[in-house]
């Protein structure tokens, strides 16, 4: 015969209590930046080479972004998705509910510590290749909001960010420029060289 | 217009149930000792002419000495208000009554004001945090809260 | 050997309510909101609403500001509709420190009060059939106008979204000589539009299946949880603050209240769709009115109202919005608390949502037009 204990409400709020603490905890300093796709053109075969540009071809052309989107940025990030700005002419229209068909993250709106674990296990639920773009001054640096108690400053504290769209919110025009950025840095890929 | 209800119009009802030391009247509002709050309550609530049906915000507010909470009623079929002012004058545990059992939009309210300011209300069906997570040390909107980051 | 009790003998097929969580991360554009359910089949039996992952912390740091650099900070609060939200805290302030506003400026204000209404009714539209299933086809058909208006708020305030518009005296720049052509244009074609929304949605069989009948709520449980805005008149009670207690000159305008009968879905949405055709009559009013002379009576930079407290309230797009304005002399608040409307409309949502199956819970809420910045503050 089958038991099977059902978890209490104030049991499962303490357990996410202590995720959040001790995420706070580990989140003391930016996560670095990967800078390697800054270091000078390494000497790839003209095997790899060809395979490289048709594999980052393909993934900069159709990056589907996840919608994990917390403020008001939201709704810029929408206007953008809109016939007026058109992202699908970099073939982004399609947005994805789920991490696991999706491969970019837009972090649209302020961070709180409380939303924290959510926003990481959806990102650690994403498959390689991900790339994240923090958009507003919220998801740079805490923004307007840096010196409250309940906020992150900055996706970079959990996350690795790619691309940095300032703003409050970022006009369509500013975030279709960083992802023409990201688009840039993801031609730089190599299969044989970690992302 | 919403016309404010003042010590000339509820003076008299309120002092068939309460006695006077329990209440005053200051600058349009009525302050009202914490013990005869639910009474006061409901003999608004309920006395014809006045019927104060719509609870409309409380407020806290942490000066030094005591918490204040303000309540602001409204009265949906009359069109008048009232702000009642009640003070707590113990600022280590705090502790007011609820008024959730006669007006049901007390109830976030009431648990916004605990988790911010720490001050517990008395039979509320289930005050626990609600903007902050429960590992979460200290009442942020109190005067003496020090952050620890 | 195992025994087994006479009760497990007896029973043969039993049915388990499950535990299901919704959110925080979940496919509609309300925002980061989490509703944790007991559902026995598909039918929800118990339900609590947990928000708090957008909570920023506006009002304790609004007591670090001076009172104009919050502002901006009252712009994110709602942040579909920052006119409003900016207009009742300059109101709030103003009552404070008995500043007079100019006759121009206010006739600007309800302009841009009604712009914003507008603007939120449209996207809150617009959400509430994406959640029914219609996959962004009123959506989007809505939006056109949005961008329209997001374009005439863009040339007085120069922002898209969070305008920074209204300061305590006034606003702070004149209309430019392009905005009322722009916006005579715009109201010539808005109604038609409009009404090219109610022929495709007002009659729809499934809009009608899944929104008729559906979360509803009585007036006295409406009254007694502080319900207001669309959510409360579509329930039958006659409440809107432009009304009962006038500000901005709204008694001088002549618009009617819509209001519902039966206080479900449907009762809301026709609710919002009306008001958007109330908001086009006092925006008419609005312009032909608008008398020339200054827009600002200017305020010092670091002002310091006389010490009091003064509270202000506007008829806001999702309901009731006040502003409590705490002040002891110094230039900067003692306390500032926001009645938000979309929190306290939440407050009838378990009423709403017990007895009904999960996937009219998505609609319900929808129905419900809340903002999470309003929410959570």
């Amino acid at each position: 015969m089958e038991i099977r204990i059902e978890p209490s409400y104030p049991e499962i709020d303490y357990h996410e209590s202590h995720v959040i603490n001790e995420l706070k905890c580990s989140a003391a300093q930016p996560i670095p930046e990967p800078s390697e796709w800054l270091s000078e053109e390494i000497k790839r075969n003209v095997l790899v080479t060809t395979v490289d540009k048709l594999l980052n071809w393909g993934r900069k052309s159709s990056l589907w972004t996840e919608t994990s989107f917390t403020a008001c940025c939201t709704f810029e990030f929408i206007s953008t998705s809109s016939s007026r700005f058109d992202i699908a002419r970099f073939g982004m229209e399609v947005l994805r509910s789920s991490p696991r068909h999706s491969d970019l993250m837009v972090t649209a709106g302020t961070l709180t510590w409380k939303m924290a674990p959510q926003i990481k296990r959806v990102y650690d639920q994403m498959a390689e290749p991900k790339w994240v773009i923090a958009m507003g001054a919220c998801g740079i640096s805490g923004g307007i909001f840096a010196d409250s108690y309940s906020v992150v400053p900055g996706y970079n504290r959990i996350l690795p960010v790619d691309v940095y769209i300032p703003g409050c919110p970022p006009r369509p025009e500013a975030l279709l420029a960083g992802i023409e950025k990201l688009r840039k840095k993801i031609e730089q890929n190599s299969i044989s060289r970690k992302s | 217009m919403t016309t404010q209800l003042n010590s000339e119009n509820i003076a008299t009802i309120i002092q068939k149930h309460i006695s006077s030391s329990d209440y005053y009247f200051e600058n349009n509002t009525v302050v009202v000792d914490p013990s005869q709050m639910i009474t006061i309550c409901q003999v608004l609530k309920t006395t014809p002419g006045i019927e104060l049906d719509y609870l409309s915000s409380i407020t806290a507010v942490d000066y030094l000495d005591y918490f204040e909470l303000v309540y602001l009623f409204y009265s949906i079929v009359h069109n008048h208000c009232l702000t009642m002012k009640v003070r707590c004058p113990d600022k280590k545990n705090p502790s007011l009554p609820s008024i959730t059992s006669l007006y049901n939009g007390a109830n976030f309210q009431e648990r916004e004001i605990y988790d911010l300011f720490g001050i517990s209300f008395t039979s509320h069906p289930k005050l626990n945090r609600i903007f902050l997570w429960e590992g979460f040390h200290g009442h942020p909107l109190r005067k003496d809260y020090e952050s620890d980051s | 050997m195992v025994i087994l009790s006479e009760r497990t003998m007896k029973v043969t097929h039993s049915t388990d309510s499950v535990f299901i969580n919704l959110g925080p991360v979940h496919p509609s554009t309300h925002g980061v909101f989490r509703m944790r359910a007991h559902v026995d089949g598909e039918v929800i039996t118990e339900i609590e609403p947990i928000f708090g992952y957008l909570h920023r912390g506006i009002e304790k740091l609004a007591e670090g500001k001076s009172y104009r650099q919050i502002i901006p900070l009252t712009d994110r609060l709602d942040y579909v509709s920052s006119m409003t939200n900016n207009l009742a805290y300059c109101m709030a302030v103003e009552k404070l420190a008995g500043i007079e506003v100019p006759e121009r400026a206010v006739y600007i204000r309800v302009i841009m009060s009604e712009l914003q209404r507008i603007l939120s009714h449209l996207l809150g539209i617009g959400s509430f059939f994406n959640d029914m299933g219609t996959f962004f086809t009123p959506f989007f058909y809505m939006f056109v106008q949005k961008e329209k208006i997001t374009d005439l708020l863009e040339m007085v305030s120069g922002q898209r979204l969070l305008y920074n518009y209204m300061r305590f005296g006034g606003v702070s720049h004149d209309l430019p000589d392009t905005f009322l052509p722009a916006l005579n244009r715009f109201l010539r074609e808005m109604p038609a539009e409009i009404d090219k929304y109610e022929h495709l949605l007002n009659e729809n069989e499934i809009v009608l299946a899944r929104s008729k009948n559906v979360g509803v709520i009585s007036r006295e449980m409406a009254i007694n949880s502080s319900v207001s805005g669309p959510v409360l008149r579509a329930t039958g009670v006659n409440w809107d603050i432009r009304k009962v207690d006038p500000y901005s000159y709204y008694d001088l305008f002549d618009f009617d209240v819509p209001v519902g009968t039966k206080g479900d879905c449907y009762d809301r949405y026709r609710v919002r769709i009306e008001e958007l055709r109330q908001s086009l009559r006092i925006l008419e009013q609005a312009i032909s009115k608008l008398p020339a002379g200054r827009v600002l009576n200017p305020v010092p930079l670091r002002f310091r109202p006389p010490a009091g407290e003064a509270y202000s309230h506007v008829e806001s797009n999702k309901g009731e919005l006040g502003f409590h304005v705490i002040s002891d002399g110094s230039d900067k608040p003692y306390r500032l608390h926001v009645r938000a409307p979309s929190l306290l409309n939440l407050s009838a949502l378990r009423e709403m949502l017990i007895g009904w199956k999960l996937a009219d819970a998505i609609i319900i809420f929808g129905s419900i037009d809340i903002c999470l910045g309003e929410v959570d503050r």
